[in-house]
């Protein structure tokens, strides 16, 4: 692997509640180098929009606690100043979210949303910041760029909001692309483009990615890598035509079956039995072992370890080699 | 844009005129004989009848509607009956006197509800929402005369700071001076649009935060000057209707804090006009502030789309 562009270790979350403490994210581990896709997948609710916002430390100050280490390019995003961190979100890092139609400000006009990050990160003026915005829309490849920046969010459709999205989110070259389920608001026509778009542009400005999806399709279409999660862990990671091809996690093994068995795209997973444990009663041993059907005595008093093999595979089951 | 000022104005013109009956029959209702005032008690019947007809009041009811109308439509609302002066005369310099205080007030309660609405929009929860929220809640329930006299009592009788009475009208009076006598009414008359103004702001604000595009304007690195200015900016359009609306209630709301502080405007204007029945006062500055009313309104309506583009008016 090339020079890591983002580095997390350790990385947990907690979650202030009425009911206590919930761990969202637990002891997650995310190596990405430069231009590398990371495909993030997992049922609804295992904890990766968490993880993604934390890496951008976009979570509640007041009810949410993050620790560990997220570096990116060589500095530890949880150690910096307000100062830093503005500079950060939107220069090195920055995320496209799942709702086009929500993370636009309704009253403000499209050009003035993204030349407002220009003249932020970049220092222009606010001529130059309209002309980088045209040439960010046009590179997008929304059609009539000029009156498009004048249009408030409203006056586009879906797929053009998302479009604008990824310009917005490019105005000052981000390192590192956070893409939060892009896709999944569009019509299937227009996620195929919008997908092809972002390898495109992911390609073109060396821009390393994590993909949350749970499209296992788009998933194995975009990835280098992918990372699959569950209940705030990541139970399985590797090479994405590794993990893809043949799974040593059972979870991971449920996942691929229940899109194998003709699930249309898009489709929510719902092969695998029972539902996932609620974060604030979790069972002693492994968070699958509930609904797994290779589960043993051990698997229900302890929990496996995520533990590293051959071509940097990482598994955390008990019977990981059964599996495959 | 045009097209639907000129539309709405036109749809103006049924409220108006609906305004103008009730207007009219309500006075008509309102107990009391309006000559027993102008009248000695032991008047012939010949004196009453030469009086009735020089106020139009020995027609039927639909004709002196109509004349009154016709009249009203010129600018003519006829002659006091207590004072024998025109009533719109009258009603030109009160309302004057209303708009100001009006204004005045409206400013205040804008000041005073936007400050508080964003400070407790922003903490939802916190002792500081608490604290904000109380005080909104009285500044609604606390009647306006009531907190007049407080007022009155406090810095006039006490401390002699402010006038207690009276709008300063003499020839050598200063801006500051006349502005010093403005000052307890309009903190009094806006006790209660500060609260309202406060509340919905608050709501407002509470509800914008919540935006999934707050979070991406944090991502994409603002500050939260930055993100305040647009929440701000996403709240100001409701707010903006809240306080036209109340700019109207205070325009016509005023009664009883004028009459408290003696100001000459509409609302002392109307609690003459009601304690000697004066009808023609009565009804030519109902009239005229129902009118205010549907005119702010339109104001309100017209300037809406201007601050949410979501708002089409065609
Ligand atoms: N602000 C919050 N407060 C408490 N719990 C939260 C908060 N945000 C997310 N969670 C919890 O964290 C878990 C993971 O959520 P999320 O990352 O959104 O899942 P997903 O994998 O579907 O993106 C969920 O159980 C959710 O209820
Ligand atoms: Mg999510």
């Amino acid at each position: 692997m090339n020079t890591p562009v983002l580095n997390v270790r350790d990385l947990v979350v907690e979650f202030k509640t009425e009911d206590g403490a919930v761990t969202a994210v637990n002891k997650v581990g995310i190596q990405l180098g430069q231009g590398e896709v990371l495909g993030l997948i997992g049922e609804s609710g295992s904890g990766k929009s968490v993880t993604l916002r934390a890496l951008l430390r976009l979570l509640p100050e007041r009810k949410s606690s993050i620790s560990g280490i997220v570096e990116v390019d060589g500095r530890n995003v949880l150690e910096m100043s307000d100062k830093e961190l503005r500079a950060y979100r939107g220069g090195e890092t920055s995320m496209i979210f799942q709702e086009p139609a929500t993370a636009f400000d309704p009253v403000y006009t499209v050009g003035f949303q993204i030349s407002e990050s220009i003249r932020n990160h970049l220092g222009a003026s606010r001529a130059e910041a309209r002309a980088r915005a045209l040439e960010l829309l046009k590179l997008v490849g929304i059609p009539s760029p000029e009156t498009r920046l004048d249009n408030y969010p409203h006056e586009m459709s879906g797929g053009m909001r998302q479009r604008a999205m990824i310009a917005l989110a490019l105005a000052s070259s981000p390192k590192l692309l956070l893409a939060d389920e892009p896709t999944t608001a569009l019509d299937a026509t227009v996620q195929i483009q919008v997908i092809l778009l972002l390898r495109e542009l992911q390609r073109d400005l060396r821009m390393g990615v994590i993909f949350v999806t749970h499209d296992i399709g788009v998933a194995a279409e975009i990835s280098d890598q992918v990372a699959v999660m569950y209940a705030g862990r990541i139970v399985e990671n590797g090479k994405a035509r590794d993990v893809l091809k043949t799974p040593h996690h059972p979870y991971t093994e449920g996942l691929l079956s229940s899109t194998v068995h003709g699930a249309k795209k898009g489709e929510t997973i719902d092969a695998i039995p029972g539902m996932p444990p609620n974060l604030a009663d979790m069972p002693p041993g492994c968070a699958f072992a509930p609904r797994c059907r290779y589960a043993t005595e051990i698997c229900h008093q302890e929990k496996p370890e995520l533990e590293t093999g051959a071509n940097g595979r990482r598994v955390a089951c008990f019977h990981a080699l059964e599996v495959a | 844009m045009l097209q639907y000022i000129v539309k709405r104005l036109i749809y103006a013109v049924p409220v108006a005129l609906a305004v103008s009956v009730i207007c009219f029959s309500l006075v008509q209702i309102a107990p009391g004989d309006p000559l027993a005032v102008v009248l000695p008690a032991d008047a012939s019947q010949e004196i009453i009848d030469q009086t009735k007809a020089r106020y139009g009041l020995d027609k039927p009811l639909v004709t002196q509607y109509f004349l009154w109308l016709g009249n009203a439509l010129t600018g003519d609302f006829g002659i006091s009956i207590a004072t024998g002066r025109s009533v719109s005369a009258e009603i030109a310099s009160a309302i004057g006197y209303s708009l100001g205080l009006a204004i005045f007030a409206t400013l205040i309660a804008l000041v005073v509800g936007l400050t508080f609405g964003l400070v407790a929009g922003y903490n939802i929860g916190k002792p500081i929402d608490k604290i904000a929220s109380a005080v909104a809640i009285s500044g609604v329930s606390v009647p306006s005369y009531w907190l007049g006299v407080v007022l009155v009592v406090i810095f006039s009788v006490h401390l002699g700071w402010l006038p207690a009475m009276g709008a300063g009208i003499n020839e050598d009076a200063g801006l500051s001076e006349r502005l010093s006598f403005m000052v307890l009414p309009s903190i009094a008359l806006a006790a209660m649009p500060a609260g309202i103004v406060t509340r919905s702001v608050r709501a407002l604000v509470a509800d914008v935060l919540t935006k999934e595009f707050v979070n991406a304007l944090r991502a994409k690195g603002l500050s939260e000057f930055q993100i305040f200015i647009h929440v701000t900016r996403n709240a100001a359009p409701t707010a903006l209707t809240v306080i036209g609306v109340q700019l109207g209630y205070l325009m016509a709301g005023s009664i009883l804090v004028e009459t408290v502080f003696s100001w000459p405007g509409t609302g002392l204007l109307l609690n003459n006009a009601i304690l000697t029945r004066d009808i023609p006062v009565l009804q030519g500055t109902t009239l005229v502030l129902a009118l205010v009313f549907v005119l702010l309104n339109l104001v309100v309506d017209i300037t809406q789309p201007l601050l949410d583009p979501r708002i089409k008016r065609t």
